[in-house]
C-alpha cells in the first residue's frame, strides 16, 4: 500500500483544489448562465477538509435530500468524482432550463432527471477540464449516474474512499446565485496513485 | 422519559432500554444492532468497510471496520452488564448507491460491509435474526432493545419493521 495519506497531501492539494474550484465553478457559471439565459453569480469557492462525522450536517442533516451525481473518471489520472446539490436547488436549476415547464412538488419525472444529468454533466465537465488544463494530464469522464436520496447515504461513497486512506474527507463547496442560492458541493476522489500524479504535474512534488 | 441516541458515521453507541439508538441515512454502510434481551442493554455500530487488517492507520477509529467495530460494540454493551451469549444481531444497510460502483478496487463494497458483519458475528456466537440489506437507497434507522424492534425508513418508501 502506498504511504500517502490524506494529511500529508492536504497542503499543497488543498492549494491545487482551491485553484480547481476557482477555474471550474468560473466555468460553470459562464456554461449555466448561457444554458439558463441568465444572468449567474458565484460566491469564491471553499475548500473543506472534514471529519466525516460533520459532513451531512453542514448539508443541512444526514436526512436532507439531494441529487447526487457520480463519475468514473479515467485517463491519466483515475478516481471518481461527485457532485452534489440540494433537492429544491436542483429542482430550480432544471424548472429553468424547461423555461417553468417542469413539474409540480419537489419530485423528478423522468425528463426531469435527465435534464438533471445535463446539468451535472456540464457542472462537472467544467471542474474536470480546469483541473485537466491545470495538470495538463488527460481526463475521461463516465457517463453520470444520478441519485436522489438522503444525504448521509449519497456521501457515504465519497466517505467510503476516503475511509480507506483517513477519516476525513476532502470537498468544494460553490455557492452560486440566479434570483435563489444554490449550494453545490463538488467532491474529487482520485485513486491513491493519482493523487501522487497531479501533485508532480503541477510541480508541488 | 427515554432517549434516542445518535450515532454517527464510523461511530457506535450503546444503551439501555427503554432508551435507543438511531442513525441517519446508512448508504453503503451497514447498521449492525445488537441486543441483551435479559438486560435491555443495547448498541449500534455504523460500520464503513468491511476489514481493519487491510488498511494502515485502522486501529485510529475501531467503528469504521466490521470487524474492529462489532468486537467493540460487543465489549462496551458487556462492560455495562451484557452477556454475548443472550445478544441478538439484527442488520440494515449495504446498500449499492450507484450503479457502477462495481468498477473500482471497492468492489461492491456494500455487499462485503454486509458479508464481513455477518462473518464476524458468527465468529462471535451472536445470531442475526433479521436484515434489510442491500438495493439501491438510503436507511435511516432506529434500534429499540427493549423490544428488538428494527425501524428502517427510506426516501418515497413505506416505513418498515423488522
Amino acid at each position: 500500500m502506498s504511504e500517502i495519506s490524506l494529511e500529508s497531501v492536504t497542503q499543497n492539494y488543498f492549494d491545487v483544489l482551491r485553484e480547481i474550484g476557482n477555474i471550474g465553478a468560473g466555468n460553470a457559471m459562464t456554461a449555466l448562465s448561457q444554458m439558463l439565459q441568465c444572468k449567474v453569480d458565484m460566491q469564491v469557492p471553499q475548500v473543506r477538509l472534514m471529519e466525516f462525522q460533520d459532513v451531512g450536517a453542514m448539508m443541512g442533516g444526514e436526512e436532507q435530500l439531494m441529487i447526487g451525481v457520480y463519475l468514473a473518471i479515467e485517463g491519466d489520472i483515475t478516481g471518481s468524482i461527485m457532485f452534489l446539490v440540494k433537492q429544491e436547488s436542483a429542482k430550480h436549476l432544471v424548472n429553468k432550463l424547461m423555461m417553468g415547464m417542469g413539474s409540480e412538488g419537489p419530485d423528478f419525472n423522468e425528463m426531469e432527471l435527465s435534464a438533471m444529468k445535463e446539468v451535472s454533466n456540464i457542472i462537472t465537465g467544467a471542474y474536470l477540464n480546469s483541473l485537466s488544463m491545470l495538470t495538463n494530464l488527460k481526463i475521461y469522464p463516465s457517463p453520470p449516474e444520478l441519485t436522489l436520496d438522503m444525504a448521509g447515504a449519497i456521501l457515504s461513497v465519497p466517505a467510503i474512499e476516503f475511509g480507506t486512506i483517513g477519516d476525513q474527507i476532502l470537498l468544494i463547496q460553490s455557492r452560486f446565485f440566479d434570483e435563489v442560492e444554490i449550494d453545490g458541493y463538488f467532491i474529487l476522489i482520485p485513486d491513491l496513485e493519482s493523487y501522487e500524479k497531479i501533485l508532480t504535474s503541477l510541480g508541488v512534488m | 422519559m427515554s432517549e434516542i441516541i445518535k450515532v454517527g458515521m464510523a461511530d457506535l453507541k450503546v444503551c439501555k432500554s427503554p432508551d435507543g439508538v438511531t442513525t441517519l441515512g446508512l448508504g453503503s454502510c451497514v447498521g449492525i444492532a445488537l441486543r441483551d434481551p435479559l438486560t435491555g442493554i443495547g448498541g449500534l455500530a455504523h460500520i464503513m468497510l468491511p476489514d481493519s487488517t487491510v488498511i494502515r492507520g485502522s486501529e485510529s477509529n475501531v467503528a469504521k471496520f466490521a470487524d474492529t467495530g462489532i468486537a467493540e460494540l460487543v465489549r462496551q454493551m458487556e462492560a455495562k452488564g451484557a452477556q454475548r451469549s443472550r445478544m441478538t444481531a439484527k442488520l440494515a444497510g449495504g446498500a449499492m448507491m450507484f450503479a457502477f460502483q462495481n468498477k473500482s478496487e471497492l468492489v461492491r463494497v456494500g455487499d462485503r460491509n454486509v458479508e464481513a458483519s455477518r462473518r464476524k458475528l458468527a465468529e462471535l456466537g451472536i445470531r442475526v435474526l433479521a436484515e434489510d440489506v442491500g438495493a439501491n437507497y438510503g436507511r435511516t434507522v432506529i434500534f429499540y432493545p427493549e423490544t428488538g424492534d428494527y425501524v428502517i425508513r427510506a426516501v418515497g418508501k413505506p416505513e418498515k419493521v423488522i
